[in-house]
């Protein structure tokens, strides 16, 4: 369970002004939901989500998984309790499939035969098969096949978080649909507490149970898609579901 | 002396990457053993061998000739730094680069005394009587020429320059002490005065293309070409007088010096010194013999004193092997060292942004320091003095920086969001360095080390100079004897070695390089 209480983000531009990229938010993700950040580039939905991982520190607040301030946890530890999945991957372009996938594994010390039957396991469950591309480099891939290697690596150690990135922005229209819709099926299967990160409204509603739509380093208003359809918060709501907001 | 800087500039381009040298070999100077130095060219080297020749059989002292030091400051910082004992040095010459002095005294005595008492003052070096001779600069023509034109002296000249084209070593035409102030103190005229290759200049000379040239007064080449040489009677050169310099804390050690060097005083006049330096280099006489000639002939040394005097190596003589083997052994260890401080420099650097700029700036302001420069300073630190380890520091210095500036290169051009990934997933610092961060830089570490090699096997020619051994031994040697050979024999194997090293460096390279980066 991820939970954020009153968190600001700020910092000295190197102009002089404080810029405040996250500004008192406060939200909820119970265990096994999966909550988007949406909004438009800029709104400080990715600087939140990176505050779960410690990537970030709150200038103000507290972010607790589990209870727990994260401020206080060993932050490798905390990571490796989370997946993380970035736009277009982040793949490791030195290692092969397999390598990449088994990194976090060897660096927990398994053992080699433990490793590669989890790389396996993996790799069949983002569908891909394992004897065509384990040995391949993030170079001899395609996007969306980077990309389903990036969600396996994310899930290596089976974590109970899943930190997402903007995880399909990279990708072709109709790849993108396609790995919505396995990540959805994914999801279904593997039980995980999920935070996404999202400028499209489709991708959001498709793959969230709750959206929380930022603007200016504030929520407007965080709910189900009904709940925002049905009960805009405020005018900006409106239109952003209207599709008038340049995301 | 002044064909240094035209020495060092022909050397560079042989060896075409850096800058260059020549001869014997290293080892520390040895408690007790009576160290002489001597310069890269002839007649230094000659002069350096009669000494050593004399001191080795008149006294008990185990002698080494360390020939072939580049230069007046390598040798200068040498005896300072007691790396040597005695070397033969010219009063003009202390005075301009020693002494350090503007100006200059014309009268020799006055010139010589000047220099002995600051000498003696400032470094505690001894400047001993005279060889005897001058080596100056002069002007020359040919001797049926100059027969026709009746000119025996520059005065005499400048009233027939008129009619005469001259060619000047292009430093020469730029020295105070050399064109413009000659022309200026006997108002000469020539048709055309250009400037060349000094080397070029006899040729050019004995073709008819030029009338008048500067020359070296006890060159061989004086006499191989059959040239006058005119009386500078308005004494405008200032004096150029050789004598062996020692360091005064040797003399007050061996007293019985004194007197040795007293029966050298004044016996070596222009002639002998020119006949040497023609059996030499025109005569393809070894230096040895030719010393030992001299002082049984001097009656300095008889027969059965020669017998005892140990043999020294022929300067011609290319053991090419072990050339190559000091070649190798000071590269290898400049890069292994030179690598061992960049890389991890390289990688604290990247996390400091101050410390970046400070360690780059230093390390180019490095690679700006002549190497010349480098090494006398170098020669005067205790620890190192005329050793190999000198050279190799030297090397070393150089090759930090573009290894250096590759590793900060390579290490902060991977992409941002590969470092995001593996922090966001969980890898300790030292993980993302190891596991992402170097791997993904070591083709740009790598090339860097290539890049480091290949300056290091140029520059390591210049080795030679402060006797570290190596390729640049019979480069220097061939250099001033004037042997194409030779030279080749040195700068050939470094050519070589460069691009065998750079090819073999760029195939590991690809080899280290993972199928996904290439």
């Amino acid at each position: 369970m991820i939970r954020l209480e009153q968190v600001s983000v700020s910092f000295q531009a190197p102009g002089g002004a404080p810029v405040r990229a996250v500004h008192e938010v406060s939200l909820e993700v119970a265990r096994g939901e999966t909550l988007c950040l949406l909004g438009a580039s800029g709104c400080g939905k990715t600087t939140t989500l990176r505050l779960v991982n410690r990537l970030r520190s709150p200038s103000a607040g507290r972010v607790l998984v589990d209870g727990a301030d994260v401020a206080a946890a060993d932050p490798i530890a905390l990571r490796r309790s989370m997946g993380y999945v970035i736009q277009a991957g982040g793949l490791f372009p030195h290692l092969t499939v397999r390598e990449n996938v088994g990194l976090l594994c060897e660096l927990e010390g398994w053992d080699a035969a433990r490793t590669r039957a989890r790389v396996d396991e993996l790799l069949e469950l983002v569908s891909l098969a394992p004897r065509e591309f384990a040995e391949r480099y993030p170079s001899e891939l395609s996007g969306g096949q980077r990309q389903r290697v990036g969600v396996a690596r994310a899930l290596a150690l089976d974590p109970p978080i899943l930190l997402l990135d903007e995880p399909f922005g990279a990708l072709d229209p109709i790849t993108r649909r396609e790995l919505q819709h396995e990540f959805t099926q994914l999801t279904r299967r593997i039980e995980k507490t999920i935070l996404l990160v999202s400028h499209d409204l489709t991708e959001a509603f498709r793959l969230a149970d709750r959206v929380a739509l930022m603007d200016a380093g504030q929520i407007v208003q965080l709910g189900t898609r009904a709940e925002l359809e049905s009960a805009p918060a405020t005018p900006y709501v409106t239109r952003f579901l209207e599709g008038f907001v340049d995301a | 002396m002044r064909s240094q800087l035209a020495l060092l500039a022909s050397v560079a381009l042989l060896c075409g990457a850096a800058r260059s040298a020549a001869p014997p070999m290293p080892q520390d100077a040895t408690e007790g053993t009576f160290v002489i130095g001597s310069k890269t060219f002839t007649e230094s080297r000659l002069l350096g061998e009669i000494v050593a020749q004399l001191v080795t059989a008149r006294t008990d002292l185990a002698v080494e000739h360390r020939s072939g030091l580049g230069g007046t400051l390598i040798c200068w910082e040498a005896l300072l730094a007691g790396e040597i004992d005695l070397y033969p040095e010219y009063t003009g010459t202390a005075w301009a680069v020693v002494l350090q002095e503007p100006g200059a005294v014309s009268d020799p005595l006055r010139a010589f005394l000047r220099v002995q008492s600051e000498s003696r003052r400032r470094f505690d070096a001894e400047w001993l009587a005279p060889f005897g001779f001058q080596n100056s600069y002069a002007l020359a023509l040919r001797e049926d020429h100059a027969e026709a034109l009746g000119v025996a002296t520059i005065s005499e000249l400048a009233r027939v320059s008129a009619d005469l084209r001259a060619g000047f070593s292009v430093e020469y035409l730029n020295r105070e002490d050399g064109w413009p102030g000659l022309r200026d103190a006997y108002g000469l005229a020539f048709t055309s005065v250009r400037g060349l290759e000094h080397a070029l200049a006899y040729e050019a000379l004995g073709a008819g293309e030029l009338d008048v040239i500067d020359a070296y007064t006890t060159d061989a080449k004086l006499r191989r070409f059959g040239l006058r040489t005119l009386r500078d009677d308005r004494g405008f050169y200032p004096p150029y007088h050789a004598a062996p310099v020692l360091r005064g804390e040797t003399l007050r050690e061996r007293p019985e010096l004194r007197p040795l060097f007293a029966e050298l005083a004044y016996a070596i006049d222009e002639e002998a010194m020119i006949a040497m330096n023609h059996a030499v280099e025109v005569q393809d006489r070894g230096f040895e013999e030719v010393a030992r000639e001299f002082l049984v002939e001097a009656e300095l040394l008889s027969a059965a004193e020669i017998a005892d005097a140990a043999p020294t190596r022929d300067a011609r003589q290319v053991d090419w092997l072990r050339l190559l083997g000091e070649h190798l052994y000071l590269t290898f260890v400049a890069v292994l060292l030179a690598a061992l401080i960049a890389i991890p420099l390289g990688v604290w650097i990247t996390r400091h942004a101050a410390a970046e700029r400070l360690a780059l700036g230093l390390f180019s302001a490095v690679q700006t320091v002549p190497s010349l420069a480098l090494l006398a300073f170098l020669i005067a630190v205790p620890g190192l003095g005329l050793s190999p380890r000198s050279a190799i520091l030297a090397l070393t210095l150089y090759a930090v920086l573009p290894i250096l500036r590759n590793t900060f290169t390579g290490l902060s051009t991977v992409a941002p969001e590969v470092l995001d990934a593996a922090k966001g997933l969980g890898l300790t610092e030292r993980q993302v360095l190891m596991r992402i961060q170097l791997p993904l830089a070591a083709r740009t570490i790598l090339a860097g080390v290539r890049t480091a090699t290949v300056i290091s096997i140029g520059v390591a020619t210049l080795a030679a100079f402060i006797g570290a051994g190596g390729l640049g031994e019979p480069i220097v040697t061939g250099l001033y004897l004037n042997d194409v050979r030779l030279i080749l024999s040195g700068a050939i194997p470094a050519a070589l070695l460069a691009l065998v090293a750079d090819k073999g460096l760029a195939l590991v390279e690809r080899r280290l390089t993972p199928r996904g980066l290439r």
